[in-house]
């Protein structure tokens, strides 16, 4: 970490901010009111081809033989290509490069790719795709994690000769961290239980599109719906075997991502393979039912946890073991692994704390990355088994998370830096919302409140390939009309980056935002950034805009103070003037200022960059959660239980979350509304399974059972500021974070509702009428409570 | 106007293939997800479930055909719907919000002055990913609060001023 990364949380000026932390409109506004914003199957170029793609009706086998040769004598078609033409493994985390664009040998999963086709139209890419010969050799297919764990033969990815064979495992990280067992033996109560978390997935209403063109001068480039552009140009330039200088990627306007559009796709390989080929622009579109099997959404976990406490409430230790169901490929599996254990040591003390993570293959749609990127199941569990903590002992379940508060400017016992933390003004603000005192435990039968909360990365040190450049570059053009061009690789993704960039040159350059225009995630055109994962891009590309800033703004206020022959300091930019803070009458418009600049510093320009701090602990996979700052976040939901049909619905939802300073509060309130909607969604409504066969159990909208706006309960968004040293002046992550809690807090809602604990994900109907009458049940045996799942001390 | 297309082609693919009306977007091609929503002679239907030979002789809006209110106006104005949602943040990745504006429209055309409820009924067809519904229920309540002059209610992320009306004085 240099200078150039730390710019405080004070405004630019003395005359205060004027354009952050207002309700600014998002620079793209418009054109997505009126229609106009072009996403990628909006590309449309001269000869384009459509193309399509042939895909496994096999969970597992050998590919004996592809025969092409009827599909291509079809007439219309104009080229077909298998895995043979793209032997070149890839994987977006380069220690695990276990994909091929198509299937060189073995599908993996219903819905691998095997082969693609290129014609005048999608009826006879379709009509070709029929025409292709595949012979199978059918194989054992995994679909339980725990079978794959037990059995490593048949392997899923065979092992190369001469390494160690893992089986079916696809990662194993075993941590612990203080005496964990020694404080479980001392402790005053231990709670133990088991949790899953089902698999969901993003379902963007965008489909993934790409389109690929590849010029007569040698240049090839794509129009992708992708989240990481430059991730996306390096894995095709090793795929295609072919110069990274002449490959351009390009994201246009994305219809959301949430994680599913960041690993490179099939369909990008497939569409530049095939523009080569043919000479020709290239579009693949995929269906609603190729981007459910294309998935990379939440990983299934089964997780069984121990906490041990003292009377006063204090955790003393954490112990966790967890199985991961990985799919088919690795995507970001290594990661994952260890954010299940790594991400989850906040905002609450652990004096000891162990995990053990297992991620397996199975013969399923590959997951990945979904919002909240492998700490989302990890805390439901967590914060459950604090509710059921709190229980035991007798406590308010928001007191035994006050008394548990890590503090602020501390380190968690992984190692992680924690900085500002907003935590306990989170819980301050939901308890109140919530009428929480008068309400919790108050409220009739079938009526209840619950509450969790959570903290997650603002970006993350480990930047996927490692490299000692910066995670973040921002270049400024200044224009002699007075426009102020951003150029950066950051990706909108519909979160408003592009806007919070617009933002913050507005403030540095006291310019109005609409003579701010920004120019983004194009290779050719923008320094690289890293993408828009793990809640990085305020927080990074935010302190490389302002990096950038302060060095245009220099040359800006030297040019005036020599003119006006006065001291740099007393030369202020606001709301498009440039003036004298001393004797406010002696203005110019920055326009002019420009002109003065560029005539004393030749062309107006400057780049800003941003790298993370050294961060981390000193073990093996250390730096994997480091962030240079975490957001956190507690929600209360209100929940209601029909004990007739089991049906859960959710009142209100409370989101209290700190940000460090909102930039554009709408645009927070917007992230922190939308993140809890799909956490809700997750635990009452969605399930991205397969059945017996391994086929996808409801590839649609409709059967997925995305909720709409009548199944959305009212959403309260309270923005909490704790102002973070590092961060962009104090601002942090808001996209992910709040999704967290959603669920857990639902759980535990249910809890004051109706007395049942909801351990396993979705909480169906079935579930809940089950565990209802697992509880009478009990009430009526001698015993009077439910045997097993409290263990407290010496029962063990 | 008249548009040749095959027998088989949906309004959707007429639309955004033939006419490069492409702010229709396609979400699903199945009826589930209501981002081709556009207007026949008023109502919403769904783009990619409509045949296009099925609408001859009916007047279609997509939200291209809001554009020109929001040129043609005297103030230089959009339409109110397109404006409140901008206003309000409802627009995230924007990919659903032709079909939801054009869906907002013809409720409000309908029923000036729908409840909350009757606004998150004449949405529900219209799947959002991004926004939760919040700042789209917000938005359309701002439309109806502009429209008869009363005084649009303060979102929770704004507990001290009100910041659409803050705007209105601007």
């Amino acid at each position: 970490m240099a200078a150039r990364d730390v710019h405080g949380v004070e405004p630019p000026w003395d005359d205060g901010f004027q354009v952050v932390g207002r309700a600014q409109r998002k620079i793209d506004g418009v054109a997505k009111a009126t229609g106009q914003a072009i996403y990628a199957d909006d590309v449309q170029l001269p000869g384009m081809l459509h193309a399509k793609t042939l895909r496994s009706p096999h969970a597992h086998a050998r590919i004996r033989s592809i025969d092409v040769s009827k599909a291509e004598a079809l007439p219309g078609v104009h080229a077909v290509i298998t895995g043979k033409d793209m032997p070149i493994k890839y994987g977006v985390i380069p220690w695990t490069p276990d994909e091929n664009a198509l299937a060189v040998d073995r599908v993996r999963f219903i819905g691998d790719e095997v082969a693609a086709v290129a014609a005048v139209d999608e009826d006879t890419a379709n009509a070709a795709l029929r025409l292709i010969e595949v012979d199978y050799e059918l194989l054992h297919a995994f679909l339980d994690p725990h079978e794959s764990l037990a059995r490593g033969e048949p392997a899923i990815h065979p092992t190369p000769p001469g390494k160690k064979p893992k089986g079916n495992i696809s990662k194993h990280v075993h941590l612990s961290f203080g005496e964990v067992d020694a404080q479980l033996a001392d402790a005053d109560a231990v709670v133990e239980d088991d949790y899953f978390f089902h698999g969901t997935t993003h379902t963007a209403i965008e489909p993934h599109c790409a389109v690929a063109q590849h010029s007569a001068d040698g240049v090839l480039t794509l129009w992708s719906s992708t989240q990481i552009t430059h991730y996306v140009q390096r894995a095709l330039a090793r795929v295609l075997e072919y110069p990274e200088s002449q490959i351009r990627v390009i994201q246009p306007c994305l219809g959301g991502a949430f994680g599913g559009k960041s690993d490179p796709f099939a369909l990008e390989f497939c569409v530049a393979k095939l523009a080569m080929k043919t000479g020709r622009p290239v579009k693949m579109l995929w269906t609603r039912e190729e981007v459910f099997y294309a998935h990379r959404g939440r990983h299934p976990m089964y997780m069984h946890y121990r906490t041990g406490a003292k009377k006063d409430g204090s955790i003393t230790a954490v112990d966790a073991k967890i199985v991961i169901d990985g799919g088919a490929y690795s995507s970001f599996g290594l990661v994952t692994t260890y954010y299940a254990g790594q991400l989850l040591t906040g905002p609450y003390d652990f004096p000891s704390y162990r995990f053990d993570s297992t991620r397996v293959f199975t013969n399923k749609p590959p997951c990945g990355p979904k919002r909240g990127h492998g700490s989302v199941q990890p805390r439901f569990a967590f914060e459950v088994q604090l509710d059921q903590v709190a229980e035991e002992l007798g406590l308010d379940p928001i007191e035994i998370r006050r008394k548990n508060f890590q503090g602020e400017y501390t380190r968690t016992v992984n190692g992680q830096r924690v900085t500002s933390n907003g935590f306990l003004q989170c819980l301050d603000a939901v308890e109140k919302a919530s009428d929480w005192k008068t309400r919790r435990g108050k409220l009739p039968y079938g009526r209840g409140l619950g509450v969790a909360g959570s903290m997650y990365i603002s970006g993350t040190n480990y930047p996927v390939y490692p490299n000692e450049m910066p995670q973040a570059g921002i270049q400024l053009k200044a224009d002699r009309s007075g426009l102020v061009t951003v150029f950066t690789g950051g990706n909108d993704i519909g979160q408003g980056s592009n806007s919070v960039a617009r933002t913050i040159v507005a403030e540095e350059l006291g310019l109005d935002p609409l003579d701010v225009r920004v120019v983004a995630a194009d290779t050719d055109l923008c320094p690289v950034d890293l993408g828009a994962y793990s809640s990085r891009v305020t927080f990074m590309v935010g302190n490389a805009t302002i990096d950038a800033c302060r060095k245009l703004r220099a040359l800006v206020v030297d040019a005036v103070a020599a003119k006006w022959e006065i001291a740099p300091a007393r030369v202020h930019m606001g709301l498009g003037e440039v003036f004298d803070r001393d004797d406010r009458a002696r203005r110019m418009s920055t326009r002019e200022a420009f002109h003065l600049a560029e005539a004393k510093h030749d062309t107006l320009g400057a780049t800003g960059s941003y790298n993370t701090p050294t961060l981390g602990g000193d073990y093996r996979g250390g730096t994997i959660g480091a962030s240079p700052a975490y957001s956190f976040t507690a929600h209360v939901v209100e929940a209601t239980v029909d004990d007739e049909t089991g049906r859960i619905t959710v009142e209100n939802c409370w989101i209290a979350h700190d940000c460090g300073r909102a930039l554009n509060p709408m645009l927070v309130a917007g992230q922190m509304e939308g993140s809890a909607y799909m956490g809700i969604a997750e635990a009452l409504l969605e399930e991205h399974g397969v059945n017996r066969f391994g086929l996808h159990a409801g590839p649609s909208l409709l059967d997925y059972r995305i909720p709409t706006s009548v199944d959305t309960p009212e959403l309260h968004a309270l923005i909490v500021e704790s102002l973070d040293p590092e961060g962009p002046y104090g601002a942090k992550e808001a996209g992910e974070g709040p999704l967290h809690p959603s669920i857990p807090a639902i759980s535990n809602a249910v809890f004051d509702a109706v007395g049942i604990r909801l351990t396993h994900l979705p909480f169906t109907p079935g579930k809940v009428l089950r565990a209802l009458r697992e509880k009478r049940g009990a009430e009526r045996s001698p015993g009077g409570k439910p045997a097993a799942t409290h263990v407290a001390k010496g029962q063990d | 106007m008249k548009v040749a297309a095959p027998e088989h082609w949906t309004l959707l693919e007429v639309l955004r293939y033939k006419l490069g009306l492409v702010g229709s977007k396609q979400g699903c091609d199945k009826g589930d997800c209501g981002a081709c929503t556009v207007l026949a002679d008023g109502e919403p239907v769904l783009a990619c479930l409509t045949l296009a030979a099925l609408c001859e002789g009916r007047e279609i809006t997509t939200i291209e055909g809001l554009m020109p209110a929001w040129r043609a106006s005297e103030e230089g104005a959009a339409d109110p719907v397109q404006e409140a949602f901008d206003r309000c943040g409802a627009l995230q990745c924007g990919f659903c919000q032709p079909g939801m504006m054009l869906s907002a429209r013809a409720l409000l055309n309908a029923n000036r002055k729908p409840s909350r409820a009757e606004i998150r009924q004449a949405l529900s067809g219209n799947l959002c990913r991004c926004t939760g519904y919040t700042q789209i229920v917000q938005a359309v309540e701002l439309c109806i609060a502009e429209a008869v002059g009363a005084e649009p209610a303060s979102p929770a992320w704004a507990p001290g001023e009100n910041p659409w009306r803050e705007e209105a004085k601007d």
